[in-house]
């Protein structure tokens, strides 16, 4: 497997030919992958609520927004200015401190969490060695701030559906992590990098949904539930609760869960293209196709070529699921909390042991197909 | 100094004084949520610190744990039994609070005095770093096998007893066939008998 492109290198090159000297130009490069990261994700999220618009309209048989921008892809921005411009006002009685952090809380690690979502051999922030464990582990925090914004607006509904997000998230947190686990132990190791490498030799035959197809579905149903997404959106399930949580908000604070919600679901839908869905490799592997075209896999041209599939692929798994999950929300209708519940603890919690099981004796018995 | 090193000094002294603060605010707040949250800042700077320790497996494990998991349910507990009740003012409330005083002051001695006699020999072995996964797996299955299956054993007992305790029916249709008639003696609620109990008598 080449390196492929060495930007961070190649980086400080330009740097250092400008007559900076080493360290100086370290320190530049360092901040730069976040931010460009960070002002990704919010686009992507973005992005994903024009779809949400655009693919209920059309679930609906309505068109949809249309006439701000070309086909109407003007309206996240018009959204995200108006919340920018509102007042920001604190309603009578809630506890100030907790109520402006709690946003705040339920944001950072979701943005934080993309450190090691990559999106190329070397596309990505930090090659972590705990990789999916740090996403899981930061994932957990979350309930935290709903059940801050619950408790601090002061008002029934809003610590219903703090109580309910928390509870929602530690029953289905189990359930992911053991579904990852299973992935983990098949790729022996916790870096995402590493698992998308383990997923590339023989093109879409060694995608990991093809060796675990219940595994696949107990995440993507636990990530759903993490989410807050349609089926499982009990926490601010608007005909009980209003808005759950999020009733007393608005303005900058509402955009914060807003943001962090839709960046929530993005993150999850990369995280199941890296586990499942081989990652930035392509259905066909480019290097088997350079072999047939008889070019050397160290051509300049071709590594451009495959970094940039790389990041074409990962963006088209990530939006497939995406769609999948709007096409879900608009179809399905949702849960109540103890049928949640029970689906959780009752159904997903010993089907995923039993995979996780299964996984392991598979892998002692078949060492080649399930990463000795 | 380099900018590592820099970067380290500058971390650690945050964390030190974030950990610190919000360890006393722990303690000495009125308002037990706030304490509760505060005991989640108290967790995430120390897994700051294991981070700067190079132990990054250990630093997502104690987010995940104890942020996660068992100040989630600190913060469940309060809130499902928050009951907003003005306590009536104790006489000699001193009296606890200098005991109290006196006990966390004993124990910090202590500790500290275990701290400065204990020789900090400083292991010249290499950090474990990126392998400290496999090395805590191969730990527990060896020589910390006892203790890693009597903790298994351990949640199992509390997982059953919580079953146990979560496990207490209402019952409404006998609670309507009492309605027409007299009223039950004393105001408690109906329990279907359990089984666990009637099955030994």
């Amino acid at each position: 497997m080449s390196s492929g492109i060495d930007l961070q290198g190649s980086f400080i090159q330009i740097l250092e030919g400008l007559g900076l000297p080493h360290g100086v130009a370290k320190v530049v490069w360092i901040p730069l992958p976040m931010v460009i990261i960070v002002g990704a994700v919010t686009v992507l999220a973005l992005v994903s609520t024009w779809l949400e618009r655009k693919i209920s309209a059309a679930a609906q048989q309505r068109i949809g927004p249309e006439y701000m921008g070309p086909l109407g892809m003007l309206v996240p921005v018009a959204d995200v200015v108006k919340l920018l411009f509102k007042e920001n006002m604190l309603p009578a009685k809630t506890d100030p401190w907790l109520f402006v952090l709690a946003p705040i809380l339920v944001f950072i690690p979701v943005f934080l969490s993309y450190l090691i979502v990559p999106f190329g051999q070397n596309l990505v922030i930090t090659n972590l060695s705990v990789g999916v464990f740090l996403w899981i582990s930061l994932s957990s925090i979350a309930p935290i701030g709903l059940l801050m914004a619950g408790y601090a607006s002061n008002n029934k509904y809003s610590l219903l559906g703090g109580l309910r997000a928390a509870a929602q998230s530690i029953s289905y947190e189990i359930p992911l992590a053991l579904a990852v686990l299973a992935v983990v132990m098949m790729s022996n190791s916790l870096s995402t990098i590493d698992i998308v490498a383990q997923q590339a030799d023989y093109g879409i035959l060694s995608w990991n949904v093809w060796r675990q197809p219940v595994g696949f579905l107990i995440f993507w149903i636990a990530a759903l539930a993490e989410a807050e997404r349609m089926p499982f959106d009990l926490p601010e399930a608007e005909e009980e609760l209003v808005a759950g949580y999020q009733t007393e908000y608005g303005a900058v604070r509402f955009m914060l869960f807003y943001a962090g919600s839709y960046a929530n679901l993005v993150l999850s839908c990369f995280l199941i293209a890296v586990l499942y869905l081989g990652g930035w490799e392509s259905p066909i592997p480019v290097s088997l196709l350079a072999s047939w075209l008889g070019v050397s896999e160290s051509t300049a041209w071709l590594q451009v070529i495959t970094a940039s599939l790389g990041i074409v692929m990962t963006l088209f798994k990530t939006y497939l699921m995406i769609f999948i999950a709007i096409l879900l929300r608009w179809t399905v209708p949702r849960v109540r909390i103890d049928q949640l519940l029970d689906l959780g603890w009752k159904f997903l919690l010993p089907v995923s042991l039993v995979n996780l099981l299964l996984t392991a004796g598979l892998k002692l018995a078949f060492p080649v197909a399930f990463g000795g | 100094m380099n900018l590592a090193d820099g970067v380290q000094l500058v971390s650690f002294a945050v964390l030190a004084a974030m950990m610190l603060g919000a360890a006393l605010g722990v303690v000495l707040l009125a308002n037990i949520v706030y304490s509760a949250f505060l005991l989640g800042l108290v967790f995430v700077s120390m897994s700051g610190m294991y981070i700067l320790l190079n132990a990054g497996f250990v630093a997502a494990a104690q987010v995940l744990i104890y942020v996660g998991a068992v100040n989630v349910l600190i913060l469940f507990g309060i809130m499902l039994v928050n009951k907003r009740e003005d306590f009536a003012p104790v006489k000699n409330v001193w009296l606890g609070r200098a005991a109290t005083g006196a006990v966390c002051l004993g124990l910090f001695a202590l500790l500290g005095t275990m701290i400065l006699a204990t020789p900090w020999v400083i292991s010249i072995a290499p950090p474990a770093g990126d392998d400290a996964m496999v090395v805590i797996g191969k730990h527990f299955f060896s020589d910390f096998l006892l203790p890693f299956e009597l903790a298994s054993v351990l949640l199992l007992m509390a997982m059953i007893g919580a079953i146990v305790l979560a496990r207490r029916d209402l019952l409404p249709d006998e609670l309507a066939d009492q309605d027409g008639r007299e009223p039950p003696v004393a105001l408690k609620l109906p329990e279907r008998p359990r089984e666990l109990i009637s099955g030994k008598k």
